[in-house]
């Protein structure tokens, strides 16, 4: 029954972000923490050293409690404190309402730390299984996201996004009153923040590529506005649109080759699909009105879109290709704007705006029903989460830009403090297996 | 307020119509047209100047400024020699998801287009603003529209395609950081920036 899950960390992927600071963003529950799993993570035993750069345990806890769907117990509630499968007391859990027990050792041997932690089911009182995890000490908070993951995909049953990044944009007023802008890349909780591009004048609309590997961004470090796709290993990048006007709003089509973008050279702005190989072009909206906030379905075969060709700002859908109608999707609310499909096809979240105000709402193409997410009055930039799960999005707070994760149920809401100044764009990356 | 309003969007629309006429090209590639509308609107742009001159152009603009915006002066330009008080306006403020120019930013425009007709080899690059409220980059297309507007207006005044240049930057540079109906009122703007 017992799973052996090791999982050999430390590789390439966390070089990229070996530099990163401490984090700036955490997450904190403002709502919704209901029918949680209890569950109990024993301080983790050290062997051969007598300190960890980074608490692995809390990191794992924080996690879990922050998905909003498992409370933890407190330390000093704990009747004792096992650190290996024999000296598990199942009573001692279960007197205290726990569903769930974890225990870990991390052994340091050389530049490595072995980290093995053992998952419990304490109404069942079985072990559901044991993770073995070997990373350096430059990726043991990756490391806990991967525990964190195993965790939730074992009890849960859907896979955790602990391990996913994030992007966002923050402006912050410098010493010299100059604006300076940044494109962060950090964990999906705001930890090992990187910023990966810097410019006086604005950054915008980052958007990851399928494989987690680049980001395409606007910039307009010229003084005009342009697409970039940064490499995050290599930290190389390529201007890949610079036309007259806008170039604004890339969005990476499923299979990773091309973009969609909005120009604006032809007069006004349409949506385009750029091949990356070669830069080519071909224009796929022609109206009269704004087509921006291109996004693509799942299977690369339609294209989203904002297009006030109604007027009021409305999504709309387009064959990919070119061949075909356009067909309008919202009719409720006279603002609907940057859709983006979920990972299976079936729902779009979207900015909706109405009397003065702009949420995050979610549309079910099955049912055509639309459901507000949030209460905010200048929420925007809402990005799914890659299990579908929860919507990041940038709202206002006391004056100051900052981003919030909300269950799209609607539910649960948290947001992430941040010390950057404003932040807002996030863009969420795919889980990368 | 709400009649002048309206006799701004029924003076500009016959030149926004000719000028946009639906043949899909765009307006700084397609010279011959220009030339028309120029003419065309000429009755349109009189009854500007005429209006102007009962305004007592520049006292009003300021006046009509400060009764939209509150108590904050418009935007001037540093370091220009200039005699007229129009002149030295050089933003211009726009409604709530509108591109339309609003009246009293006329004789304003008309100042710009006629310094620039006479400084031909003077540049500008017209950029266009919008308020924080509603998604980014629908933001950058809908202030590319306003700095479009007034492109426009001066290209049909007399000004050279070459010596103006638009960018959008949308909500990204707001020139007021608050969060009030005054704020966005003073963001939604289009700027008229001399090189």
């Amino acid at each position: 029954m017992m799973k052996q899950w090791p999982l050999y960390l430390g590789l390439l992927l966390f070089n990229v972000f070996s530099i990163g600071a401490q984090a700036e963003l955490t997450i904190e529950i403002t709502e919704g923490v209901q029918s949680a799993h209890k569950i109990a993570l024993v301080p983790f035993a050290l062997s051969n050293t007598e300190e960890i750069p980074v608490n692995v345990r809390d990191i794992i806890q924080a996690d879990l409690m922050g998905s909003g769907q498992f409370s933890a117990l407190d330390k000093a509630s704990m009747l004792s404190t096992p650190t290996q499968e024999s000296e598990v007391n199942y009573r001692h859990w279960a007197v205290t309402g726990q569903d769930y027990l974890v225990i870990g050792e991390i052994k340091k041997e050389q530049a490595l730390y072995k980290i093995q932690m053992e998952l419990f089911d304490v109404v069942k009182k079985q072990q559901l299984s044991v993770v073995n995890v070997s990373v350096e000490a430059r990726s043991l908070r990756m490391a806990a996201h991967h525990l964190s993951d195993a965790i939730y995909q074992k009890i849960i049953g859907m896979e955790g996004v602990f391990s996913t990044r994030i992007a966002y944009v923050t402006s912050n007023i410098k010493a010299n009153k100059q604006l300076q802008y940044d494109l962060y890349v950090a964990d999906y909780d705001g930890g090992n923040a990187v910023s990966i591009a810097q410019s006086r004048e604005p950054i915008m609309s980052p958007a990851w590529s399928p494989n987690g590997q680049h980001l395409a961004y606007v910039s307009f470090e010229n003084k005009v506005s342009e697409i970039f796709v940064q490499t995050l290993a290599s930290g190389q990048r390529k201007s890949v649109a610079k036309y007259r006007g806008i170039n604004g709003s890339p969005a990476w089509a499923p299979n990773g080759k091309q973009l969609a973008i909005t120009l604006s050279k032809s007069g006004n702005s349409d949506i385009y699909v750029l091949t990356l190989a070669n830069l080519s072009l071909r224009q796929l909206t022609h109206s009269w009105a704004i087509d921006t906030e291109a996004a693509w379905s799942p299977d690369g075969k339609s294209i989203l879109f904002t297009s006030n060709r109604g007027r009021r700002p409305q999504l709309y859908v387009i064959p990919s290709d070119g061949k075909g109608e356009v067909e309008r999707l919202t009719f409720s609310g006279d603002y609907n704007a940057r859709g983006s499909f979920s990972s299976d096809g079936e729902k779009i979240v979207m900015v909706q705006g109405g009397k003065g105000s702009y949420r995050i709402a979610l549309l079910d193409r099955r049912t055509e029903n639309t459901t507000i997410l949030t209460q905010g009055a200048a929420d925007e930039s809402p990005s799914f989460s890659p299990n579908g799960q929860a919507v990041i999005y940038a709202r206002r707070k006391a004056g100051k830009e900052i981003l919030s994760l909300v269950s799209t149920d609607g539910v649960r809401k948290q947001d992430i403090k941040n010390t950057l100044g404003s932040v807002r764009e996030p863009a969420w990356a795919a889980k990368v297996q | 307020m709400n009649v002048n309003k309206k006799l701004v969007v029924s003076c500009l629309m016959p030149i926004f119509l000719s000028a946009c006429a639906g043949d899909g090209i765009p307006f700084w590639e397609d010279e011959s047209p220009i030339v028309n509308v120029s003419a065309e609107t000429g009755a349109e742009s009189q009854a500007y100047l005429n209006d102007n001159t009962q305004l007592e152009e520049g006292v009003i603009v300021d006046k009509v400024s400060s009764v939209a915006l509150g108590e904050q002066q418009t935007g001037r330009m540093s370091g220009f020699s200039t005699d007229s008080e129009s002149l030295a306006s050089r933003t211009m403020y726009f409604e709530y998801d509108s591109s339309q120019i609003r009246k009293e930013f006329i004789p304003v425009l008309e100042s710009h287009g006629l310094y620039l007709m006479n400084h031909p080899n003077q540049t500008v690059i017209l950029e266009g603003h919008s308020d924080e409220r509603g998604s980014r980059e629908y933001n950058i297309a809908l202030a590319e529209q306003r700095a479009k507007s007034v492109y426009k207006m001066l290209q049909l005044i007399g000004v050279m395609n070459h010596q103006m240049k638009v960018i959008s930057y949308g909500e990204e540079k707001p020139s007021n950081f608050g969060h009030t109906e005054a704020s966005f009122e003073r963001n939604r703007r289009a700027v008229v920036v001399y090189q």
